[in-house]
This record gives C-alpha cells, sequence and structure tokens, in this order.
C-alpha cells in the first residue's frame, strides 16, 4: 500500500520525552482527522513503547530513542519505536500481561497488554545487548 | 496536587496526564502526604485525568500495598472511561479499590 507520509524523529531516553513523542505522533496523524478514542488509543500505546525504552531499554541511563511514523493510503498508521539498550531475551514472556521485571519499582507488566489492545497489530523483535524494535500498527477508520 | 481531610479520608484530586514522567512525582506527593496526615483511607480522585498509560495502574497498586500496610484502605473514584479499560485489565477490580 502507498505511503503519503513518513516522519522520523530521535530523542534522548528521558522520560519528558514520553510526552513529547505522544503529542509528535498527535500531530503528525491529525491529517486522518481520527475520533477522541482513536487518538487516545495510539498515544497510550506509544507512551507505554517510549517508557519500555527509557525504563527498561536505557534503564533510566543515557541513549537515544528513534521514532518513525508512516501513514499509509489506506488510513493505517505505523510507529516504530526503536532503542539500542539492553534487548529481551524471551519476548513471548516479556509480553504476556502482568510479566514485569521490575516489580519493585511500581511497574504493572501491562504495557504490552495495552500496546495489544489499543493497536491492530504489535510487532517485538529484540536481540539481548543490541535493543528493541516495537512496531505498532492502527487503522484510522475513513470520516 | 489538590487534597482535602475529612474523617480521616484523605483525597488527593489527580490531574492532567499520568505518565512514568508524572507518575513519580505523584508517589513523591502522595506518600508524603500520608506520611503527615495517617489517614485511615486514601482516596484517589481520577476526575482531572484526561491521559493515563500503564504507570498510572503502578501507582495505585503501589499506594494500595503501602495503605494495607498501614492498616487502611485505597478507594480509586470517578475514573474517567477510557482510563477504566486500563484498570480493567489489571485485576485491580477484584481489589475492591474502584467504586
Ligand atoms: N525496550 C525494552 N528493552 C528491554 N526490555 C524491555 C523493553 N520493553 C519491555 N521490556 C521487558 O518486558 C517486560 C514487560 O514490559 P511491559 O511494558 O509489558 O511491562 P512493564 O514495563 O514491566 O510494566 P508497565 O508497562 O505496566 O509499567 C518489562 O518488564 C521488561 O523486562
Ligand atoms: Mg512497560
Amino acid at each position: 500500500m502507498k505511503t503519503i507520509n513518513e516522519m522520523a524523529l530521535r530523542f534522548p531516553s528521558k522520560s519528558c520525552n514520553e510526552a513529547f513523542a505522544r503529542a509528535a505522533v498527535s500531530a503528525f496523524i491529525a491529517v486522518l482527522d481520527p475520533t477522541v478514542g482513536e487518538l487516545s488509543d495510539l498515544k497510550t500505546a506509544v507512551s507505554e513503547a517510549v517508557t519500555n525504552c527509557v525504563v527498561h531499554g536505557y534503564r533510566r541511563g543515557a541513549g537515544t530513542i528513534f521514532l518513525t511514523g508512516k501513514i499509509t493510503e489506506d488510513r493505517r498508521v505505523i510507529v516504530k519505536i526503536r532503542d539500542k539498550g539492553v534487548g529481551i531475551a524471551d519476548v513471548k514472556q516479556a509480553m504476556e500481561p502482568l510479566f514485569t521485571t521490575a516489580a519493585e519499582e511500581e511497574r504493572a507488566g501491562l504495557g504490552f497488554a495495552v500496546m495489544q489492545s489499543f493497536c491492530d497489530k504489535v510487532r517485538v523483535s529484540s536481540k539481548p545487548g543490541k535493543g528493541t524494535t516495537v512496531t505498532l500498527e492502527k487503522r484510522i477508520a475513513d470520516v | 496536587m489538590k487534597t482535602t481531610l475529612e474523617d480521616g479520608v484523605l483525597t488527593a484530586y489527580l490531574e492532567g496526564e499520568i505518565d512514568h514522567d508524572a507518575a513519580v512525582n505523584m508517589r513523591r506527593q502522595l506518600d508524603a502526604s500520608v506520611q503527615t496526615v495517617k489517614p485511615r483511607v486514601l482516596c484517589l480522585d481520577f476526575a482531572g485525568v484526561g491521559f493515563m498509560d500503564s504507570s498510572g495502574v503502578g501507582l495505585v497498586m503501589g499506594r494500595y500495598r503501602m495503605m494495607k500496610l498501614l492498616g487502611g484502605s485505597l478507594y480509586v473514584v470517578r475514573v474517567p472511561e477510557r482510563i477504566y479499560r486500563i484498570f480493567a485489565m489489571s485485576g485491580l477490580e477484584g481489589l475492591g479499590v474502584l467504586r
């Protein structure tokens, strides 16, 4: 399917950039005139993925987060969030609801479950020591 | 963060967007208030919350454990529908804190 718009961002792994990433993606998809619900779903999923880069990927240390966005002709939004952090050894286990490696930091283990329930598709590829890429896909209904 | 105290019930009116960044600050403020006031019940009012991700669930679960440890209770009230969906995924419903 033809791509009608694209964007790429890079920003340091800081928790203040969670809000920046949500706002950037909102602005990017504004042309599709999403409903309040669609916008909120995608913002929440982006927030989960970026937070995971900050708290798990780079363990609150320094690092760069890469975010790309794409809009296709058939109104699908594809957002890719990538870090070059610690990576995930067992992706299947990490994606199980309530699984967390950071319970003592008051994490609920719901991030991937939220991404899956709020997007049409979620793809995770990761390699320990190399980093993690999360691809979110959501179709915005016709207006 | 606006708070009120009545009959041992400390109500905190949460506002704005609750993500990981904001949750860290809210936790600090809530824990400081609970330490000084020592309420019987901590009530988190979500009416003013426009956005929340799973960091908010961690915030609530952490305060639930803290209140239990202190022999008190936690209530979560006036949760907007969109945010309730995230709480519903968490098992918090079964703990009787959501009203
Ligand atoms: N970018 C990442 N880099 C390394 N590990 C990750 C990354 N994203 C997720 N993980 C691992 O997957 C687990 C599950 O992630 P998920 O977002 O579902 O829950 P959480 O972040 O632990 O808690 P919550 O999102 O509810 O605050 C994490 O605890 C972590 O071990
Ligand atoms: Mg997470």
